[in-house]
């Protein structure tokens, strides 16, 4: 019982980082139906800019840890939601109107191109970070075996939800989210009716990024070690859960990151650690299989 | 029309209003690139020792950065217009070209096999510029396999690689356990990989386009992944070696043979020289694409062929004419891990050692960009796009931590440049009373 219980709150922050990324990709398709294949990038970079937000903080003598985990988090955001801009200005924009793989293939190349400038401006070794949050509480025990919830834990989950909430209100109430629900349900109608599709779209992107950029924040503070390559395992597993959710849908994405962080966990925890990623892709394809829209999508409409 | 507007732009540039809006444009573009460049080129992360980071700041590069950006943006503006018809249409450079391949099939592609043939013997030949041959040819096979199922049947593969994969560790198991020959083993590792093919494409041919993709992409990984851990079968991350060379008709390419057996050169009374291998490799990898690409013509024209691109264009109208849609498309995904399994099986034989690091994603990624570069359905864009794709980066080897990043940069320039592929241009497969030209390579 007691392992059972570590090992749902060890999936439940991981869940919730994929969740962060999920949602980038979701609120993407659901609005231009590209998969944003450089997201997973974009979360690496998020981590990076991150680490260096830290370093300068501690040279400028921020010591007090609440200050210094707000000043990163903004910076973070803010510097990574360009990288977001940026790369769907140069890379994704000209392609709209494009037959449906160029964009994927525009994608992939900015990937690529990510992933070795970060190699190239950063180094290809692994970033340490020494550990700024410590301790935690016990919340259950029992026969010697003491069920941990570290602080780190606890604000990595409080985080999530709250821009969870913050997003989803943003969305429901704001008139930048019912322009972002105007494209989704159909571009062409929306850009008639006078909705700045492009600055829409952009504004997605940003948006997405940002969200990424806190996933990157909570796995720098989480493993205290950040590479160039942990974006690409990181995305794909973020899309996997996206389109477990149901892609398109924002809770469906969030219930989704959470449920392959739960999988991920309860997997290593069982049965064996080399296998947990496949587990990730095994339910990912019985989900399809069985229901293609995923957990909370809506069926899709063939049209004639 | 073009020399008229070119005349338009030059007015437009001395007007001091556009020049402000125009400097305005620059500045803002420097201005991102500076903001971009800031936290990761300007502070760079180093190692000082017990586990702690230190900061270098390259406010310099920043500069340098932002100044080249303000100067090429400019420069972009400004550069000579000439008059844009369509958007898509791209450069009409290109546009010709491609017109002019698909008309002139016949005659690149008696051209370019007599390149391919006298390659080796060709006075600057050299053994690395046949070994390049070769991983272009491995390439250019695995593009046409792959073709047949994006480029053809419009099915969307992200892991391609897991046949290719599977193909060379049927090979390799063969090899070591019972001691097959590759001649002997290239028909099973063709039909294992068909198989994989079948099995995985059984559950998941119901899904839609970008569904498809990803559960594409976890089955690559999925194989990777069971090659990595399964150590007692696969070898795990130590791979396989000691994969038997290709042999001349049952005559070994060896200095020496043992007992009773005759080598190559000794047969036929030559000196011996390991090119002679090195060429012989590259002549069984031209064969076998050259064979991938009559298959896959002549599929094109059967009934089944004709079904995947129906199938492509309009899946609801070939479900009404009463096509079996799951049929079509498991023979499309089984006849294209077929032809990677093939190619897998070349490439287990010629590096002689397989690891599950030959089989990643960007593998994948590189045979799909090779496909879409080329401009799906095109048989010479293929070719093309792998010669490309495979020289960019030796190309770019003298400076070597930028290749990997210029490749990249490449695919998206030439998705934005040219979004359909390089040489895309769609004729009918079919006319009405007129007879279709094709030649070898359309």
């Amino acid at each position: 019982m007691a392992y059972f219980l570590q090992q749902l709150i060890n999936g439940l922050t991981l869940g919730s980082i994929y969740g962060l990324i999920a949602i980038g990709y979701t609120m993407v398709y659901g609005i231009i139906g590209m998969i944003n294949f450089a997201h997973g990038e974009i979360y690496m970079i998020g981590a990076f800019i991150s680490i260096i937000a830290f370093l300068v903080l501690g040279l400028a003598g921020v010591s007090y840890v609440p200050l210094a985990l707000v000043l990163v988090l903004l910076t973070t955001m803010f510097f990574t939601s360009i990288y977001g801009w940026t790369v769907e200005r140069i890379a994704y924009r000209p392609l709209r109107g494009s037959p449906r793989l160029a964009p994927l293939i525009s994608a992939i190349g900015t990937s690529i191109f990510l992933l070795n400038y970060v190699q190239i401006v950063q180094g290809a070794r692994g970033k340490p970070m020494p550990p700024l949050i410590q301790g935690g509480f016990t919340v259950y025990e029992s026969g010697g075996f003491g069920v941990r919830l570290s602080y780190l834990q606890l604000l990595i989950i409080v985080v999530t939800f709250a821009l969870m909430a913050g997003f989803t209100t943003v969305i429901a109430t704001t008139s930048l989210g019912r322009a972002q629900r105007a494209c989704e349900q159909d571009i062409g109608m929306a850009a008639l009716l006078g909705v700045d599709v492009d600055r829409v779209i952009s504004t997605t992107f940003m948006m997405g990024a940002a969200l990424a950029a806190v996933a990157g924040l909570m796995v720098t503070l989480y493993y205290g070690v950040v590479d160039f390559f942990i974006g690409f395992l990181a995305g794909v597993k973020a899309f996997t859960a996206a389109v477990l959710g149901g892609i398109g849908s924002l809770p469906g994405a969030m219930l989704g990151g959470i449920l392959i962080g739960l999988i991920e966990a309860f997997w290593s925890g069982y049965f064996t650690v080399e296998y947990k990623d496949v587990s990730v892709f095994v339910v990912l394809i019985l989900v399809l299989v069985f229901r293609p829209t995923g957990l909370l999508g809506r069926p899709e409409l063939e049209k004639v | 029309m073009t020399a008229a507007s070119g005349v338009a732009v030059e007015k437009r540039a001395q007007t001091p209003l556009y020049q402000a809006a125009l400097f305005k444009d620059a500045i803002l573009a420097a201005l991102v690139a500076t903001l971009l460049a800031l936290p990761l080129v300007g502070m760079q992360t180093y190692d000082i020792g017990g586990g702690a980071l230190g900061i270098r700041t390259h406010l310099d590069r920043v500069v340098m950065i932002a100044a080249a950006v303000f100067v090429g943006r400019l420069v972009w503006r400004l550069r000579p217009r000439r008059h844009r018809r369509a958007k898509t249409s791209g450069d009409t450079v290109f546009s010709r070209l491609a017109a002019w391949s698909s008309r002139q099939t016949s005659l690149i592609a008696v051209a370019g096999i007599a390149f391919a043939v006298a390659l080796p013997f060709l006075p600057f030949s050299s053994r690395y510029l046949i070994d390049l041959g070769t991983t272009v040819l491995i390439y250019v096979m695995l593009g046409w396999g792959l073709n047949v199922v994006v480029g053809l049947a419009g099915l969307l593969d992200l892991g391609y690689v897991a046949f290719y994969a599977v193909g060379a560790y049927t090979f390799a198991l063969l090899a070591r356990d019972l001691g097959f020959t590759f001649w002997e083993s290239l028909p099973f590792s063709g039909l294992v990989a068909a198989g994989f093919g079948v099995i995985l494409g059984f559950p998941v041919l119901r899904l839609r386009g970008d569904y498809l993709a990803i559960v594409t992409l976890g089955f690559g990984e999925i194989i990777r992944i069971i090659l990595l851990n399964w150590s007692p079968v696969t070898g795990g991350p130590n791979g396989i070696s000691d994969i038997p060379r290709p042999s001349f008709f049952g005559l070994p390419f060896t200095r020496s043979a043992p007992e009773g057996v005759t080598t190559f050169q000794q047969f036929f009374g030559i000196e011996f020289s390991p090119n002679q291998r090195v060429v012989f490799t590259y002549f069984v990898i031209l064969a076998l694409a050259l064979v991938t690409n009559m298959f896959t013509l002549r599929l094109r024209r059967l009934p089944i062929g004709r079904a995947w691109e129906a199938l492509r264009e309009d899946e609801v109208a070939c479900r009404a004419l009463g096509i079996n849609p799951t049929n079509v498309k498991l023979s499309a995904f089984g006849i294209g891990a077929m032809l990677g399994g093939f190619a897998g099986c070349f490439f287990a034989t010629r590096q002689g050692f397989i690891s599950p690091e030959s089989f990643t994603f960007s593998e994948s990624a590189t045979i799909l960009a090779i496909v879409v570069l080329g401009g799906a359905g095109s048989q010479i864009g293929v070719v093309l796009a792998a010669i490309l794709l495979v020289s960019l980066p030796e190309l770019g080897r003298a400076f070597a931590e930028f290749r990997m990043l210029l490749f990249g940069a490449a695919m998206v320039a030439i998705m934005v440049w040219r979004p359909r592929g390089l040489l895309a241009h769609r004729e009918p497969s079919l006319r009405l009373a007129q007879r279709s030209r094709q030649g070898l390579l359309s």
